[in-house]
This record gives structure tokens, sequence and C-alpha cells, in this order.
């Protein structure tokens, strides 16, 4: 079966991979382009461990196909600090203490981030409620919510 | 001894050495190294829960174009009785022991083709009866899995499905009930759950054409992974190298082995590099989740809430092969209590589901389900509050335990006193509401442990150690070697090594790590601050012993009559090609004393009362850690464990249908708590130095799990008047008790 030819932009820079048309986004991320940032705890769409946006909006990678992709925008982890920077999300995940073991972690920066752009100031409820399609077996969210509230302090100041 | 000093880094909050690499994507886990050349492998696994191998016909699958190799049982050696078990548990040999029980694997170029080639393996079955519950396994006539077992520790009656018995006495139980006003009797019941690691299973292993193998995999402990492996395969250890990977959580489920002997033996046949990842699913259906287990729990006490006899039978799920934590709950289930008459008696039993590995203080939280419900009850029978029941009976320091030794300093008290002194305790609670309480104990362990710490020139320290950092050990390590050099924690750069590099460590696992890795880190720093005494004397031209350390810093003793300027770890570093060379100091010890922890929880919970929906409200839980290296972290293990004991006391749990199939393999149906499922939960640290640790470290880690499932399930009683002897107390089932329908 003849692969597929994919154009895309991922983290702002133009991108191309071969793909089977069964491909998953977050395998094609993983295996084919080498981003191994986005993480895979189910496949199915259940733990969010695989964020990206596509064209800005929250997505699990896990639940797109790679060749849906051709055109658009992908934005994984990866692409989530500058050379210099963190962004304050992960910033304050450091800070607080925010991962254990740190394989939810990608998912929740990219989930996070996602919140907070469209959302300057959530409430408790409604980072528990965003990040809900994230699971964290480690930390039992806590310090995941008070970092995030705490980058939405920040980034509002 | 535990020092009573001043810390300049212990107790402080320094971001992780590990952090910037997690939080942008880029450390590397177990499924994230791809290596040149490497192809796929995958498991062929049985689809019924219990039946006999006839015959496994491959030769279709090797035959098609891109399949590398195929590998069976009969490729791994038979040999080694200690590892008899393992092996058949990678992969089934005479039977198949539960559904998803592996029985083959290929390698192919791809994962896609990998799978297909499954679908060309032809296994005859003879399927057998399936035995699925507690009560089933030990039914008379039924299924025997094994017929050849013998019971340990108890009479031989023909095959059975007890793979051991064990038993704790003291005093005269039958008799001492006699004296109590109350004599409670109940029966428990909990599930087999599982640890729920967000990252499943993976390695990648490259068998090279001289035999050794180089295994990359995320496990809790590289050394064990490389022991087990080459027993399994019948070869030297020192034929295996382990490079740990950053692990994904493990929770006790990543101390054994499951992939990385079968990828070995695809690697040998394909003489590729193998890579092999768990699905979610293969994850629920075939690691080693923890087993359910059933209690019967006899306790009298006087009406003044004097405990004076206990008794406690329990039998608890192993799986496929034996090795349930049966012991460990026996030995758990009335330490936080001082009296005298007691007998407890476990059962390991065996049944068609997958062989259990360690969760979490293994054995500890099914059975303190029971004894702190029990305790709940009687608090309630005697009008007691329930904190003043527990402290009338709380073991302290002397309490001899069931199982033999009497506790040094422990701070169970302290953490009652602390729950008590807490504002949650008096809250005022609200509609449909309650509030529960319950008490956790856990041993923690000491065990094996090696620390390498090297000297830069600039003065900063490298530590390397080999027990993979699962929740912000490197941290840890790197302020106890700091605060030993006295020099900036951010100066110390923590390394986690492979099995070549680090020396021998035990698994990061029995709440050992800080306790005991972190102990030969503070040994091995210690000896790099005589070796700098040693070169500040050369420099100085004295003798060592009018050089002193502290703070970072060389000088000279009071009264040495010497007049030198301190001479920094820094400054000392510079110099130590000219005054003999590197400076490492190397630490190894089998760390004994390990500090046993309490731990106080206060739950809040509300009802719906139309659904039997419960929802935590209010979280608070208190622990005695001895001394809390790095705050943030040790609050995180109690605030995750907790999380996972509320999963356990409310929803999760595997769920079999008939044939033994787990009818929830997934995160959506394997419901564990999201993040708008709970409320912040409140650690509470609590300090009452281990004497034995020279910082005054228990472990952290297990404890927090082993209180919730009862404080749940009083919170549910106080909100309700229904005490649910069986967990979870999810919708369905209280509802069906709420409506006064069924029973417990
Ligand atoms: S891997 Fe996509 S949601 Fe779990
Ligand atoms: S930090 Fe381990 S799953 Fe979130």
């Amino acid at each position: 079966m003849a692969k597929l030819h994919v154009e895309t932009s991922v983290n702002g820079e133009p991108t191309e991979f071969l793909c089977e048309p069964h491909t998953t986004l977050l395998d094609a991320l993983r295996n084919d382009i080498g981003l191994t940032g986005t993480k895979e705890g189910c496949a199915t769409g259940d733990c969010g461990a695989c964020s990206v946006t596509l064209n800005g909006r929250l997505v699990c990678s896990c639940l797109v196909l790679a060749a849906e992709v051709s055109g658009q925008e992908v934005g994984t982890v990866e692409g989530v600090a500058d050379a210099e920077t963190l962004h304050p999300v992960q910033q304050k995940l450091l800070e607080h203490a925010g991962l254990q073991c740190g394989i939810c972690t990608p998912g929740v920066v990219v989930a996070a981030k996602a919140l907070l752009e469209r959302d300057p100031n959530p409430s408790e409820r409604d980072v528990r409620f965003w990040l809900a399609g994230n699971l964290c077996r480690c930390t039992g969210y806590d310090k995941i919510i008070r970092a995030v509230l705490d980058a939405a302090t920040e980034m509002r100041a | 001894m535990s020092e009573d000093r001043k810390f300049r880094w212990v107790g402080t909050r320094p971001i992780r050495h590990d952090g910037i690499d997690k939080v942008t994507g880029r450390a590397q886990f177990g499924a994230d190294l791809s290596l040149p050349g490497m192809i796929w492998g995958k498991l062929l696994r049985s689809p019924h829960a219990h039946a006999r191998i006839v015959s496994i016909d491959t030769s279709a699958a090797e035959a098609i174009d891109g399949v590398l190799a195929v590998v069976t049982a009969t490729d791994l050696p038979d040999d080694d009785p200690k590892v008899a078990d393992l092996a058949r548990n990678i992969l089934a040999r005479e039977k198949v022991l539960y559904h998803g029980h592996a029985i083959a694997a290929v390698a192919a170029t791809s994962a896609a083709l990998a799978e297909r080639a499954l679908d060309a393996i032809t296994v005859e079955y003879e399927v057998l009866k399936p035995v699925l519950s507690l009560e089933a396994a030990l039914a008379s006539g039924a299924p025997i899995l094994d017929e050849a077992r013998r019971p340990k520790d108890m009479e031989d009656t023909g095959p059975t499905n007890i793979a051991a018995r064990c038993e704790f006495s003291r005093g005269e139980p039958e008799s001492a009930f006699a004296q109590a006003d109350v004599v409670l009797e109940r029966s428990y019941e909990t599930q087999m759950v599982h640890q729920g690691y967000i990252e499943p299973h993976a390695c990648v292993v490259q068998t090279k054409e001289d035999g050794l193998i180089e295994i990359w995999c995320c496990t809790q402990g590289g050394f064990a992974v490389r022991s087990l492996t080459a027993s399994v395969l019948g070869i030297d250890t020192s034929r295996v190298k382990v490079t740990p990977s950053e692990i994904g959580g493990g929770f006790g489920g990543k101390t054994t082995v499951y992939l990385e002997p079968v990828a070995a033996l695809l690697s040998r046949k394909s003489g590729r590099p193998v890579k092999m990842v768990m699905t979610r699913e293969e994850v629920f259906r075939a690691s080693g989740p923890a087993g359910g287990a059933k209690i019967d729990l006899k306790v009298g006490a006087t009406r003044d809430g004097r405990i004076v006899a206990g008794t406690a039978r329990m039998w608890m799920e192993a799986g496929g092969f034996p090795g349930s934590p049966v012991q460990a709950g026996a030995m758990c289930i009335f330490s936080p209590y001082d009296f005298d008459h007691l007998f407890i008696e476990g059962f390991d039993v065996v049944l068609n589901k997958p062989k259990v590995a360690a969760y979490r203080a293994p054995g500890a939280p099914q059975v303190t389900f029971a004894i702190e419900s029990l305790m709940d009850e009687l608090a309630n029978e005697l009008e007691i509050d329930p904190i003043d029941l527990r402290l009338a009976n709380a073991a302290k320091e002397g309490t001899q335990l069931p199982y033999g030794p009497r506790f040094k300093a422990v701070g169970m008290i302290e953490t009652l006193e602390a729950a008590r002194a807490h504002p949650h305790y008096a809250a005022p609670l609200g509609k449909n509401q309650g509030r529960g309480m319950a008490v956790g104990f856990w041993f923690n362990n000491g065990m094996n442990s090696s620390a390498d710490v090297h000297l830069t020139e600039d003065g900063t320290a490298v530590v390397v150690t080999g027990n993979p950092d699962i929740g912000g050990s490197r941290a840890s390590m790197a302020i106890m070697c700091a605060e030993e050099l006295g020099i900036d924690v951010e100066k110390v750069r923590p390394v986690v090594a492979d099995t070549e590099t680090a020396g021998y460590t035990d698994v990061t696992g029995g709440s050992r790590v800080t306790f005991a890795t972190g102990w030969a880190v503070i040994e091995a720093s210690r000896k790099i601050a005589s070796e700098l005494c040693i070169r500040a004397a050369k420099i100085w031209d004295c003798d060592v012993e009018q050089v002193g350390f502290s703070e970072g810093h060389c000088l000279p003793v009071e009264g040495s009559g010497l007049d030198h300027a301190p001479l920094s770890v820094a400054d000392i570093a510079k110099q130590m090609a000219r005054t003999g060379g590197p400076i490492n100091g190397q630490a190894q010890l089998n760390a004994r004393g390990a500090g046993p922890a309490f731990a106080t929880h206060l739950c809040d919970v509300e009802v719906d009362p139309e659904t039997g929906k419960v929802d935590v409200v209010r979280y608070t839980a208190i622990q005695d850690v001895g001394r809390a290296i790095h705050p943030s972290y040790v609050e995180g293990q109690i605030q995750g464990g907790a999380a996972q004991g509320i999963g356990w006391a409310l929803n999760e749990e595997y769920v079999f249908d008939e044939a033994g199939r787990l009818e929830n393999p997934g995160f959506l149906d394997y419901r564990m708590p999201v993040a708008s499922d709970l409320p912040m939960i409140d650690a509470v640290i609590v300090e009452v130095p281990n004497p034995t640790h020279p910082y005054g470290v228990r472990g952290v880690g297990e404890t927090p799990i082993v209180p919730p499932l009862a404080a749940v399930a009083n919170a549910v009683m106080a909100a309700t008047g229904v005490r649910m002897q069986s967990l979870p107390i999810s919708p369905p089932r209280l509802l069906e008790r709420l409506l006064g329908a069924g029973d417990v």
C-alpha cells in the first residue's frame, strides 16, 4: 500500500511526512516526525497524555488521523517554551511541584496553555473541569491545579 | 543516630533538577527510544481465562514477509524453579491462567505487521472452567489451577488453590473476648484494582552477536530487570545491561518484568533491536494489579474503649500464580493498636485473573479498610469520639507488633493529635454530608543502596545512583549532598545511571529511596568532606586533625593555632590535581532500621441520595514522615496516595464476565479519579524523626494509600447511615443500599 504524503506545520515549522491511512497523528508525531514529547497513555482518548493543538484547538492526537492534519497547524509540547524561557504554565508546574513522574506533564502543559488562552481568569472549578481529560495518577491534582491558577495570575499581571 | 542539627537545604523546596526536561517533553520515557534497524514486537494473548495448551503452530506467521522472529515458551529454558512462575507468566507453557496471558510473540518490521502476524499463529486449547472469585477458588470441587502445587505452611490435603498460609498469634484471644463489653464480628471485601500508572510498560532490547543484552525500559529498578531477565533467560547476570528510562508511574507495578525477556529472545533471533510497548488494554489485562480480598474480623473492647482481643482471617487474590501480599496484610492489620490477645491467619489464593504485583503498601489498604471500618463502628457503639478511641489504643514506642518486634519512636499519636487540632475536624458539615477518619500504617523498607559522588573541578558535585526517579527523588538526593558539602543545591547534578555505571541498588519502591539511597548519598558526601580536609591539610601543610569542615568550608579547628582563611569546596576542588588527584566519595549499605510511618486521614463526603454518587468535598491527610527532605514532593506523595485510595474506595474495580474476560480494560470504564472528582488535598507533615537515620527520614510513598478506603467508607456511613463493608462504593452499589434493597 502506498503511503500518504502529508504536508503540515508543526510548532510553526513546515513539516512533511509519509504515513499509512490509518496512522494516528500521535504515532506520526512520535514515530515519523520524531517528536516524542507527546505521550501515549491509552490511545483511546481517555487520558490526555497525547494532547496537542490543531489550529489552536485542544485535541487528543490519538484520535486524529495523521492524514487529516494536511495543511493545518499542529502545536505540541515541544513548541511551548521559546529558546530561553519556559511558558508560565511550565515554570509554575516546576515551582509548585506539579509533576511527580512527569508522564502526564506534556499533556497538562498543552491543555493548560490552551485553557489560559481562552480564559485568562479561570476559577479552581474551571481548571478542574478543563483538565478533567488529563489523567494524572501521581499528584492527586492538587499541585497541578495550584500551578495553573498561579500561571494565570502571573500571565494577567 | 538521627542528629539534632540545623539544616540549610533539608526542608527547602528547590526546583527539581530534571524539571525542565519534563515540562518541555524532552525527557525520554520507556516508549520514546528508537534505534537504527529497530523492529516491533507484539504478544499473542490467550482468549481464555483457563485452558490447557494442546499445541501452538507458528509456521504460518514465520512465513510472512517482514516477520523476523517468532517465539514461544519453548524458547525459554525451564530449569530454574525460582523463576518458573515468572517465566510462565511471561510466556505460558502448559496452561493459560488468565484471559490475556501471553502465549507467543512476533517481531516484524512494523507494529501493524507484527499485529497481523499474530493472527497467523494457531493455538489449540482445551478450555477449562475458570475460577473467578475467592469463594469459587476455595469451594470444594473447584477447578484447580496447578494440580502439582502444595500450599506452604499448612497441612497437605491434596490439590488446592490455596498457595500459602501465614499466622501470627499472641495471648488467648478466645478467652479474652469474655472480658469485652462489646464484641463486633464483621466481614469485609475489596475487589481487584490496578495501579493505573499512565505510562504503559515499554522497552527496547538489543541482543548482540556475543549474546550480550542491552535493555532500555521503564522500570522501578534497573538491577531488578537485570537479574530477573537473566534468570528467566538462564544466563549470567553480567550478560545483561539495563538502562532505566524516565518512568511514567509505577506504584509497585513496575518492579517485575513482562516484556524484557521476550524482547531479548526476539532480538536474539532477529539480530535487530526490538521495541515492545503494551497497549492500555494489555496493561489492564496482563500486567500486575492488586488482588481483591476478603477479611473476617472480630474485635472486643471494654466500655471505656480499650481493645482486649482481636482475630482476623483473610484471603487475598494472587491471580494465576502465587504471591499475593497477604502476609504483609496480616502483619499490618492490628499494628496500629496495642493489645495483648490476637490471632491472625492469612491465605494466598490463586485464581484465573492476572498475576498480581505490588501496589503501594501491598496488602495494607485492604486490611486497613476492614480494621478501620470496624473501629469506626466500635466508636459509634461505645459513643466515644473516633480519635479518642484510637488514642486509647494507639501503638507507641515500645508497643510490641503482632509479628514480634517492638516499635521504636513512631508518630501514630502525633498524627491523631494533629488531626484533632486541625480545623477540618471541627468544621461544620452541610446537608447530605458526613465525616470519616481512619489511620494507616506501613513498615517502610531499607535494603541495598549505593551512591557515588564526584567532585567537579569547579566545586560542584555529581551524584550517581541507580534508582529511577519516579517522583522527584533526584532533588532529594541533591538536597542531601548539598547539605553535607555545604554547597548550593543547584550545584549538585543528580544522575540516574544504568546497571554498569551505578553501584547496585534495590528497586525504587518500599518507600526506601530517600531513606536508604539518600543515606548512601549522605555517607558518600561525608567521605568527600573528609577528603577535602586532607587536601586542606596539604595546602596548609598541617595535620589533618587541625582541619575542620563546616558549611562548605575547611577551616582550622579551634585551638589548632593555625591562622588561615577558610577554603571553600570550590577553592580546594580547583587544586585537586595538585593535592592528590580526583575527589570522589562512594558509599553502599544494606539499610536497616527503616522507620514505620503512620497517618491519620480525615474525609468529608457529600452523597447524592437520588443517585448514590459520592463526592469527596474535603480531605486532610496527616502523616509522620520522620523528616521531610523536599516537602513539596513529600506532600505530593501524600496527595497522590490519598487520591488513589479515594479511587479504590469509590469506583475502581476489575469487572469480569463469566468467562473471565475483563470487561473494563480502559480508562473510560476503569474509572480513576480525574481533576474534577477531587478537592484540594491538605497534606499535613508531622515529623517524628526516625531514630536510626542520620536525618530522621522514614519514607513516605506508601502509607498515604492505606487510610483512605476506610476514611471514605466511614464518611459515607456518617452521611447516610449505611455502612459499606464491600468496595467500591460506586453509585449503583450505594444506591441499592440506600434504597434498602440489597445486602452488604
Ligand atoms: S493517548 Fe490519547 S487520550 Fe490517552
Ligand atoms: S505526574 Fe505521574 S501521572 Fe501525573
